[in-house]
């Protein structure tokens, strides 16, 4: 049982989220899109990066290469599956979640430090946490701001499928704390199921202790009930 | 069958922010241009034969719908032309 790492061309988050989930023990593999998900897969991220050069839109190739229909089948079937900043806009891009990342705000790609806040707390992703908690994760992203209809976040709210918003580091959501204009400061969401999850931010960035803060461990334990420790 | 180029515009939906297009704006103001607003948009010319111009369409159309436009937050139109 092990988590398959969708490598495309242009991935380039996909060794970091390999290393980041052994360190916590949990098997963890890099899968070539072309060649399919293996049958052992338990669990699958889809990671940062800049596939297909983000060319068209950033995520919308690999959102229709065919792995994503593997992809699509079995998170149906309850497979976890996390999508990481490039990941993230691969999901909403093959309908995995709702809405679409865009063009920061600021028009410029941003790569810093930004705090969340977990906005539910039943989820594999975020079991780790107590609602309303504060985590600090890193972003990489020039096409992060987060869009969608007005009539369907109301509906993603009334869901309860917003999983983080950017926040300051008292949990406040406000402009100030909101780094790149995403709607409703909305960071990261759910799927149709809770086993499937999108967000900008960079949880295996923020894993290994070697590197920094260490909060973005415990969304990628939301794979280990999934797939179980070495 | 006849030869037709379908050309697909896909701009933001109004309401959209389009942080690119502003960039813009203010690059063509510091150059001394008055402007009130600009919009950017994408457009693919697309080259194919069908039996009909609303067959083209019909195709063309198709794209847009499955990859060139985002519903969420782009509108599109399509224009066929004989080649």
């Amino acid at each position: 049982m092990t988590v398959s790492i969708v490598r495309f061309g242009g991935s380039n988050c996909d060794r970091d989220a390999e290393r980041a989930l052994e360190h916590l023990g949990i098997d963890a593999e890099i899968v070539w899109h072309e060649d399919g998900l293996p049958a052992e897969t338990s669990g699958i991220v889809l990671p940062g990066g800049f596939s297909y050069g983000d060319y068209l839109r950033a995520g919308a190739m690999a959102a229709r290469s065919p792995i994503l229909a593997e992809v699509r089948e079995a998170a149906a079937d309850g497979v976890p599956v996390l999508g990481i900043c490039n990941g993230a806009q691969v999901g909403c891009e093959s309908g995995l979640t709702e809405g679409a990342f865009t063009t920061n705000e600021s028009a410029r790609f941003q790569c810093e430090p930004v705090h969340l806040r977990v906005e539910r707390a039943d989820t594999p992703w975020t079991a780790a946490y107590e609602e309303g908690d504060v985590i600090e994760v890193p972003i990489a992203h020039g096409e992060g701001r987060y869009e969608i209809g007005d009539d369907r976040l109301a509906a993603l709210e009334a869901d309860d499928r917003i999983l983080f918003r950017y926040c300051d580091a008292d949990g406040a959501v406000d402009g100030d704390a909101n780094p790149n204009g995403s709607k409703a400061a909305v960071a990261g969401l759910l799927g149709e199921r809770e086993t499937v999850a999108v967000l900008m931010p960079h949880p295996e960035r923020a894993t290994l202790p070697d590197v920094g803060p260490t909060d973005g461990q415990g969304i990628l334990r939301g794979f280990e009930s999934a797939v179980g420790k070495l | 069958m006849t030869a037709y180029t379908a050309t697909v515009t896909v701009r933001l939906k109004r309401g959209v922010l389009d942080p690119e297009a502003e960039t813009t704006k203010q690059a063509l103001e510091r150059l001394g241009f008055e402007l009130e607003a600009l919009r950017s948009a994408d457009r693919f010319e697309i080259d194919l034969e069908a039996d009909s111009a609303d067959g083209a369409r019909e195709r063309a159309d198709e794209m847009a719908e499955r990859l060139l436009a985002n519903p969420t937050i782009h509108d599109y139109d399509v224009e066929v032309d004989e080649r």
